[in-house]
């Protein structure tokens, strides 16, 4: 399957210390794919290079065979590409229904666009939420707007960076089903995420990473099987 | 061009429904009837009121729409009215007048062109947008203040240092029979309305558009509006463009109102009135803007004629009472006060 997303000794240095350290990391046209690591890995940082919010201390990012390195977020964005944050980034002042607005406007014809606003509303379960200042709506749902924010973008390739954290395992459940459902419709999808029941519920591929490198990738089975992982989350058995 | 008109209402202005648009008919009726039974030289004062009304919108466009705090806008407001002044002073008056304004405000949009560039690009934001701007307005004050020499002159026009510029011929254009029409007293003032009308609904078209809404959520959130795909970059620019050049009119109907421009307009008491009268007014809304600026430049003009320090210190303590009391700013919380007023009413009839 050809490759969507392709980094080549991507390196992230803040000072002395090296955030991202040479990282190669490939991603189908079509799958999901989780990125996990204990907290410090890089996952976010790695998550920033490949949108743009950081220019990279070395190494290039291709996406959909084009050099992007140097393009600034916007136009990534508009090649396909797009993220949900780490913590609810949304216009906290603005209504539900202009956030979604906002996210569609420039892509969608102006005839449609209320139409595509109620789907997409209806797809958040937001519908009653829609007249609503998006800083009111519980933490859950603001995740859910975001999500729904990059998807109004119709991208080829989204990063969620912890999409589920603050959810009800209700919510994170059906955050999943909707990543397979989005899948289905033949979106790339990466995921930078903590909660291994999730990971399990969605994975495909899965890229461990640790102190800013990636230190092993395979399937999940692959994964969860691999004392090594298990090791860097939990430390070693003190009998060893 | 109906679906522009639809835009004159939208989630970004307040006031959209009938009982607005039928308020506002009233009062631009009464405006436009004043002049018929008020004294010219009350006519006259209003006309200068209305002149500052276009800085201040400028002003909420990019701070209350854009969140780019601009503290210099008298910079564009001297850059247009010393323009104006140097431009009907050489062009030899007349009709040319109008050329100067059209000229006078270019330029000022491209100092803002320029300066908006190098700050935007170069990621000047925050406080940092305000001390930026306030510099260069500081720096064109002090370099008008020591024009005072025979030297500072640009073809017939001289500068003039803290004496000011003056000998320009007020804005004028050929009237029936040969006469000619100076905008001065109440035809300044019909100038004025025409325009703050003009003005007005175009800036309530452009913020309920596709772009008013780029720009708020610039406000809101840069990152995540640039996340969805726009250039923030471009968009602040060509608010600050806007922006600036709204505070150039102002700049010329000023030198044309008085026919001089002192230094002293482009310094830091002048500086600071713009953010009085917006954060009073409310940033977020244009129309408390306008009402708001208008009403503040009516009492402080008022009380400057017993006594311009007590001007002042009242500026002051308004700028504060808003702070402490109400940050989005008064008019604004009347405003949505009465919109609650009328929503509670046809609620409590509908149940009854």
């Amino acid at each position: 399957m050809a490759q969507i997303l392709e980094t080549s000794s991507l390196s992230k240095s803040f000072g002395g210390l090296a955030a991202v350290s040479d990282v190669a990391l490939a991603v189908a046209e079509g799958e999901i794919h989780c990125l996990i690591g204990p907290n410090g890995a890089g996952k976010s940082t790695l998550f920033k290079l490949i949108i743009g919010t950081y220019p990279p201390t070395a190494g290039s990012i291709a996406f959909r065979g084009e050099d992007v390195t140097q393009q600034r977020p916007y136009e990534r964005v508009k090649r396909g590409m797009s993220i949900k944050m780490q913590t609810p980034s949304i216009f906290k002042e603005l209504p539900v229904r202009q956030n979604i607005h906002i996210a569609l406007q420039h892509h969608v014809a102006k005839a449609e666009l209320a139409r595509e606003e109620d789907r997409l509303l209806g797809l958040l379960e937001l519908t009653n939420e829609a007249t609503k200042a998006a800083g009111a709506l519980s933490h859950g749902q603001q995740q859910w707007l975001e999500i729904g924010m990059a998807l109004a973008l119709k991208p080829a390739l989204i990063l969620m960076d912890e999409p589920t954290a603050g959810m009800s395992p209700e919510e994170t459940f059906r955050t999943g089903e909707l990543i397979h459902q989005l899948n289905a419709g033949g979106m790339t999808i990466l995921v930078v995420e903590h909660d291994m029941t999730f990971v399990r519920q969605i994975a495909q591929h899965v890229t461990v990473m640790h102190f800013g490198k990636v230190f092993v990738r395979g399937s999940i089975g692959e994964i969860l099987s691999d004392p090594r992982v298990a090791e860097i989350y939990l430390g070693k058995p003190h009998d060893q | 061009m109906r679906d522009m008109l639809k835009l004159v209402n939208g989630p970004q202005t307040v006031g959209n429904g009938v009982p607005f648009w039928v308020a506002f008919l009233v009062v631009l009726a009464s405006a436009l009837a004043y002049p018929a039974f008020a004294d010219p030289y009350d006519v006259g004062n209003f006309a200068y009121f209305l002149i500052w009304v276009f800085m201040a919108m400028g002003l909420c466009l990019m701070w209350g729409y854009c969140g780019m705090l601009s503290f210099g806008q008298t910079f564009f407001f001297g850059i247009a009215g010393y323009s104006y002044g140097v431009l009907a002073i050489n062009l030899g008056g007349g009709s040319m007048t109008i050329l100067a304004l059209a000229l006078a405000i270019s330029l000022a949009a491209v100092s803002a062109l320029v300066l908006g560039y190098f700050m935007i690009w170069g990621r000047v934001g925050g406080v940092f947008f305000g001390i930026v701007t306030l510099s260069a307005t500081l720096v064109l004050a002090f370099f008008l203040g020591q024009t005072a020499g025979p030297e500072w002159r640009i073809g017939e026009a001289r500068l003039n240092g803290f004496n000011g510029m003056k000998g320009m011929e007020p804005l004028n254009i050929p009237w029936f029979e040969g006469e000619t029409l100076y905008f001065e007293g109440s035809s300044l003032y019909y100038l004025a309305i025409g325009l703050i009308l003009i003005v007005y609904l175009a800036l309530r078209v452009l913020l309920n558009s596709r772009f008013g809404n780029v720009i708020v959520a610039i406000r809101e959130d840069p990152q995540r509006a640039e996340l969805l795909g726009y250039d923030v970059r471009k968009y602040q620019l060509m608010t600050f463009i806007i922006g600036s050049s709204l505070a150039g009119l102002s700049g010329v109907l000023y030198t044309s109102w008085g026919q001089f421009i002192t230094p002293s307009s482009v310094g830091l008491p002048a500086a600071a009135m713009p953010i009085v009268w917006v954060a009073f007014s409310g940033r977020g809304d244009i129309t408390a803007t306008l009402v708001g600026s208008f009403l503040i430049l009516v009492a402080f003009q008022t009380i400057t004629v017993h006594s311009q320090q007590a001007a002042l210190v009242l500026m002051g303590a308004m700028l504060l009472a808003t702070v402490m009391i109400a940050p989005q700013g008064f008019v604004i919380g009347v405003a949505r006060g009465v919109g609650r007023l009328f929503r509670g009413r046809r609620v409590a009839t509908t149940s009854s």
